[in-house]
């Protein structure tokens, strides 16, 4: 399946470009589309703490990923 | 899904009580915006972007937002906040983009009876929207540039 991903702040740095489409194995869970990000942009290992949304919200490391879905993955958060 | 006029908030509100957006704003207007007859009093919170971080002289600051997130959890905040502390009305608007020392970044403004709960219901709007809205800083001064790690809350 391919999901997009969008990526923020210094993760869009890091990875160089703000969105990517990805072709997943039916089943990937969140966790496992974390670490296939980091293990392909090694230098996101600078970072502390890599989010994870799905769909606009928090996601379970352990959510199963579905077709469709909107990934984004970012640094905490520094706003206000 | 846009929680902007939930069932707890006026119906005559004519300001929209989510904002993200570029723009500048006026204080004065959200606040005329927010009251009601029976409001005795407004807690505002203004953050303007500070010239200067852990010592060193801030040039401008960039604001990057994931914006339908960011909305969304701006939404929850503000309905959490009115139900939590039964408040009247509460008011958020957070600039993203490049913004020079002294401009405003984010007001958060709660109407309420009485002042108690507005001064608790607006600390607990702030330091929500520290915690989980994906709304990042980025400093850039003479010395380079950097994104502000997390305050957090700990």
């Amino acid at each position: 399946m391919r999901i997009r991903v969008r990526y923020f702040a210094s993760v869009k740095e890091w990875v160089g470009a703000k969105e990517e489409t990805l072709e997943l194995p039916e089943g990937t869970t969140v966790e496992g589309l974390r670490r296939r990000v980091l293990a392909a942009n090694r230098r996101l290992e600078n970072l502390d703490q890599v989010l994870v949304a799905v769909n606009g919200s928090f996601a379970d490391l352990r959510r199963v990923i579905v077709e469709g879905d909107e990934v984004a993955l970012f640094p905490p958060v520094s706003g206000g | 899904m846009r929680g902007t006029r939930s069932p707890s908030s006026r119906p005559s509100a004519v300001v929209e009580m989510i904002r993200v957006t570029r723009e500048d704003f006026s204080v004065d207007e959200i606040i005329a915006g927010l009251k009601s007859r029976s409001t005795g009093g407004v807690v505002s919170f203004l953050g303007v972007v500070r010239g200067e971080s852990k010592g060193k002289p801030v040039e401008h600051v960039e604001i990057e937002v994931y914006e339908e997130m960011a909305r969304r959890q701006l939404e929850a905040i503000r309905e959490e906040a009115i139900s939590r502390f039964g408040v009247e009305e509460a008011a958020i608007v957070h600039r993203y983009g490049s913004l020079k020392v002294g401009e405003n970044i984010l007001l958060v403004a709660v109407a309420s009876a009485h002042r108690a709960e507005a001064f608790d219901a607006c600390r607990y709007v702030i330091d929500e929207i520290k915690r989980r809205v994906p709304i990042w800083k980025k400093e850039v001064t003479p010395e380079g540039e950097w994104w502000v790690e997390s305050e957090g809350l700990e």
